[in-house]
């Protein structure tokens, strides 16, 4: 029997594996998908879909701001259940400390071309009346927004399949590496090159990444029809969200086209299990009711868990796997894989064309001096 | 004579007997308990707080289960819309 062959067979249909997947079939190359389960059904089902310019380094600006302008320029393409608003973040202060903040963000994001608005507490309190009175401020981002996900991604697929591109889904994959793709049932595909986008579950298939589960806690409420009107984001997120050997959670909710509030964040190291944990989803929530107390009457539907793909230097993995010629990685985006997967997808057909990319390459380059040395830099 | 209390439902006054729930007073006023997303009328089905067909607005809070809250004299209950 032989083994069917494609130019590129990507591993995971995770809107990263779904964007790449669409860039390479748009370029005419054979594609081939993998996933063990669903297209989006990863982490990308857990992502909230804020599309969001950041700024922890020079290389997170330039692919959250060039992934975001590619968003823009889909945006009339995009299906009405993506749900793509632009809505636009504020960066919440609550003291005078984290007001300084707000103005060395201002002036990063105004001298790089990025529409910002210092917020007062007054004009807080007008945008935001649901936020607790009292805090000192805020940063808004107009052009950033948000999407739903699992719907972003099946567009992605769609588009690639529009192109040529097969899907297997329900198939585990077994051992990639040297032009194989072999499946648990015997199968194997052969590629020119193989594409790993298996977030959180990349390393298994290639040992050596330095990538890491970091689980997160999702909650949807009941419709509120105007309670939030932009992704409000705490600036203590910098502290808390970045502070990387313990637990912690943030104050992170987000308007959705149906009326509802997306509540997060949590982030934990070291966890392997699925299950909702109740010590930090009470913390989770008692974070956002310090912050949005009418919270507190709101009634939640739903709550789940996922696993982001974190590295050590929060930058992802995009590029050729220095020990094999045949592949490449699409990996480690921790929470921003949503944000980033388009820019992701073009970086990758950029490397496996020979063409210049739109941004420098280096920062996400799997052979970049070892992530552990830049993470103590 | 068991005690009776009044509550609104929709602006208009109902009496029911003390214990009965926010459902048992939509039923007596014989309004919906809510609007569907697609605009079709809800109310009690399993009764024991499961299903959250009953949903309603009450004392200006939306979305309270009515069939597990107990009616208290005065409350203002309303379709939930």
């Amino acid at each position: 029997m032989s083994a069917a062959t494609y130019d590129v067979v990507i591993v995971g249909s995770g809107i990263v594996g779904a964007a790449c997947a669409a860039e390479c079939a748009r370029e005419g190359m054979r594609v081939a998908v993998a996933d063990q389960e669903m297209v989006g059904g990863g982490a990308t089902a857990a992502g909230m879909g804020h599309i969001v310019v950041m700024d922890d380094s020079e290389a997170q600006f330039a692919l959250t701001r060039y992934s975001q302008q590619l968003w823009q320029g889909l945006r009339s393409e995009l299906p009405d259940d993506v749900e793509y608003e632009q809505c636009g973040t504020i960066w919440v202060a609550a003291d005078d400390e984290e007001m300084d903040e707000v103005r060395r963000k201002q002036s990063y994001y105004s001298r790089r071309q990025v529409p910002v608005e210092v917020l007062s507490a007054r004009d807080l309190e007008r945008l935001e009346p649901n936020l607790r009175k009292g805090l000192a401020g805020g940063l808004l981002v107009p052009e950033d927004g948000v999407l739903y996900p699992p719907c972003a991604a099946r567009f992605l697929m769609e588009r690639a399949q529009a192109h040529g591109a097969s899907l297997d889904l329900g198939v585990r994959v077994e051992e990639i590496g040297k032009g194989r793709v072999r499946l648990r049932n015997g199968a194997e595909f052969r590629a020119g090159t193989i594409v790993n986008a298996a977030g959180a579950w990349s390393p298994a298939l290639t040992p050596g990444i330095d990538v890491k589960k970091r689980k997160g806690h999702l909650v949807i409420t009941d419709r509120y029809p105007g309670f939030v009107g932009h992704q409000l984001v705490e600036l203590g997120y910098l502290k808390s969200a970045h502070s990387s050997a313990t637990d912690s959670v943030a104050f992170n909710v987000q308007p959705r086209r149906t009326g509802q509030v997306l509540i997060g964040s949590s982030r934990q190291y070291g966890v392997e299990s699925k299950e909702v944990d109740h010590a930090i989803l009470s913390r989770m929530l008692e974070r956002a009711q310090a912050y949005m107390p009418a919270l507190e009457h709101k009634s939640a539907i739903r709550v789940w868990t996922g696993f982001r793909a974190a590295t050590p230097d929060k930058l992802p993995l995009i590029g050729p796997w220095p020990q094999d010629s045949t592949l490449y990685l699409a990996t480690g985006h921790e929470g921003l894989g949503i944000t980033t997967s388009l820019a992701t997808a073009r970086l990758l057909v950029d490397q496996l064309t020979g063409r210049r990319s739109a941004i420098p390459v280096e920062p996400y380059l799997p052979s970049r001096s070892s992530t552990l040395e830049h993470a103590h830099a | 004579m068991p005690e009776l209390l009044t509550v609104t439902v929709n602006g208009r006054s109902v009496a029911v007997r003390a214990g009965a729930t926010v459902a048992a007073a939509m039923m007596i006023a014989a309004c919906d308990c809510r609007k569907s997303v697609s605009g079709e009328p809800r109310g009690p089905l399993c009764g024991m707080g499961i299903c959250f067909e009953c949903r309603a607005m009450i004392d200006g809070i939306p979305h309270r289960r009515s069939c597990q809250i107990v009616c208290v004299s005065g409350m203002e209950i309303r379709t939930d819309e």
